[in-house]
């Protein structure tokens, strides 16, 4: 009797079989690198839930940081963002459209894409010693929130540069001619209309920014963060307190700190992160379901 | 003049504007390399033997004879460097291939949002989560004395470098036309096949790229190797052995520095070690990059 015209022969089913197994073994391998973050965070969540209160949010720590809240730390990442965001994003938007809309395929073009990619992949800490040799040493900055911020503003430039130029290059090139047949000059053309119609994507990046910026250490630990203050920063040339450097110094240099205090720090650092991160992807998510063309 | 004129000048200004912008990340770049090699220069060309700083492992900078071995130092950065790749390399790779190859739809976005969620958390989170929750863990399963160390920092850190490998390594899967897939499955060949005798092929070099760019990564990690390390001076025999990273010695030592003193350009020094071997890796990873657009 012949066999039905399209039945499996064993080398089909074998090479089905091989092609589960494949897929079986990759999808473990993705669970193995998500399953432990998911086990972390969950830990963070259980230890330091009970350690969160509104006074442990907008009081001080007292008794040599082994009690009280983390108000003033909190307040001072606030600073640091947004000193941070107001010297990165014109820079980094200005990168951004120089690279979108006027760079020629040459040599510097390549260069600047480059140095980007370099910016992003220096050491943190490499970045912490050019803060501190830039702008706290040679422009007199001292260890205030201007040097630290203008170190982190530095090290997370590339983030806002990438998010634009990807933004910008979505808006077509129709709408950029249009204008140009109009008369319009190259710059009237960003203004009107390149920039409206990207400048939610703009934002996503810049929320980004803020959830990188929130939780850099290294980069502010020499330039303007500092242990305790008692009182809140008044201006950009204070020193502050900030959630990540206050994390790390209650973890690892303060003594008799209770284990459920650090991890409330913890938790608050990683929420602020993960929220605002959780808000950028949200957001293009939302965009991508609006675009209009 | 009149408004086009004005129209004229505006423009012309703004494109300068623009173009200061656009090399400004070259400025910077530039200005990263002037300032540490200032303050490291004169410990470079004074005080600094590179036999005693390459093949020493005395880091003794507040000794009353100092010496400067950085040997423990870059074993300890390749050391816990290496264990991290030797775990987050196949799992990244792996992770990238589901996400681009098999994973279709829901599934697909929630992975791609995961895994740059998981990009998102800061390294001193990591670091903390090293000493306080794998710090222990290690010291019960393993019935060690010490659990931080190589094997912990080099958890944490493969961790923390999968991410930026797997989404440089799916885009570089996403890359290859969809036309190879199909010309090989019309001939007959499984999904299987399918991946690893043209898909990985073709994007081997941008695989590679994702790779280099995760060891960057991994090189320059600052807070959460200083935290789970141990932070020992010492030649590491076994994967619980204490260890001490270059960008380690940097953040716990320059507070305690006096400006233009030797420590403070040795720590300079470690610093520009760092700026030329990250700047090669990116360099590599670029120009292996460019290889795949070329052809």
């Amino acid at each position: 009797m012949e066999a039905p015209m399209f039945s499996a022969t064993p080398l089909n089913r074998r090479s089905y079989r091989s092609q589960s197994v494949a897929k079986a073994v990759f999808c473990l391998m993705t669970v193995a690198l998500v399953i432990p973050v998911l086990l972390i965070l969950g830990t963070l969540v259980v230890k330091g839930a009970p350690a969160i209160s509104w006074e442990f949010l907008f009081t001080a720590p007292t008794n040599n940081l082994t009690a009280g809240g983390i108000f003033p730390a909190l307040v001072g990442t606030i600073w640091l963002v947004v000193v941070a965001l107001l010297a990165s994003v014109p820079v980094g938007v200005a990168a951004a459209l120089y690279l979108s809309e006027y760079a020629p395929d040459n040599l510097l073009t390549r260069a600047i894409n480059l140095a980007i990619v370099n910016l992003a992949g220096v050491p943190s800490i490499v970045h912490a010693l050019f803060g501190f040799g830039a702008f706290v040493l040679f422009f007199r900055f001292n260890a205030s929130i201007l040097a630290a911020s203008l170190t982190l503003a530095v090290m997370t430039l590339p983030v806002v540069i990438v998010a634009t130029r990807e933004s910008l290059q979505a808006v077509p090139h129709a709408f950029r001619e249009a204008c140009w047949n109009m008369g319009a000059t190259r710059w009237q053309t960003i203004r009107k209309v390149v920039l409206p119609n990207s400048i939610s994507g703009i934002l996503t990046g810049v929320i980004l920014e803020v959830s990188r910026t929130s939780g850099e250490t290294a980069p502010i630990m020499f330039t303007g963060a500092t242990a305790y203050l008692a009182f809140l920063p008044e201006s950009v040339f204070d020193q502050t307190m900030a959630m990540s450097y206050h994390l790390f110094y209650i973890a690892t240099q303060a003594t008799d700190v209770p284990e459920e205090l650090t991890y409330g720090v913890a938790l608050v650092l990683i929420a602020i992160v993960l929220m605002m991160n959780a808000v950028s992807i949200a957001f293009r998510i939302y965009l991508r379901g609006l675009k209009k063309w | 003049m009149d408004r086009r004129d004005l129209a004229w000048y505006v423009d012309k200004t703004a494109q300068w504007v623009i173009f200061a912008g656009g090399i400004s990340a070259i400025v910077f770049i530039v200005g990263i390399f002037i300032f540490i090699t200032k303050e490291g220069l004169d410990f470079v060309l004074g005080p600094l033997n590179l036999g005693e700083f390459f093949t020493s492992i005395a880091w003794r900078p507040t000794s009353n004879n100092p010496t400067y071995g950085a040997l423990a130092l870059i074993v300890g950065t390749a050391s816990v460097t290496g264990f991290a790749m030797l775990l987050s390399v196949p799992l990244s790779l792996g992770a990238a291939l589901f996400i681009a190859e098999f994973a279709t739809g829901k599934t697909r976005e929630v992975l791609k949002v995961l895994v740059e969620m998981l990009a998102a958390i800061p390294s001193v989170v990591w670091g903390f989560v090293g000493m306080s929750i794998m710090h222990p863990l290690i010291m019960r399963i393993f019935d060690v004395p010490l659990g931080l160390g190589v094997l912990n920092a080099g958890l944490i850190l493969g961790l923390m470098a999968a991410p930026i490998m797997t989404t440089i390594a799916e885009d570089a899967l996403k890359a290859v036309p969809d036309a190879y897939r199909e010309a090989a499955e019309a001939l007959g060949a499984t999904r299987w096949e399918v991946i690893f005798k043209v898909v990985i092929p073709a994007s081997r070099n941008g695989l590679l790229a994702a790779v280099l760019l995760g060891v960057g990564r991994g090189f320059g990690e600052t807070m959460a190797v200083l935290m789970a390390s141990g932070h020992a001076i010492n030649i590491p025999t076994s994967p619980f052995d204490s260890v001490r990273a270059l960008t380690a010695t940097i953040a716990s030592e320059l507070g305690d520095t006096v400006r233009g003193g030797d420590h403070w350009g040795s720590l300079f020094t470690l610093g520009i070690l760092l700026f030329v071997v990250t700047f090669v890796i990116n360099l590599t990873a670029d120009i292996v990059v460019r290889g795949i657009r070329k052809k």
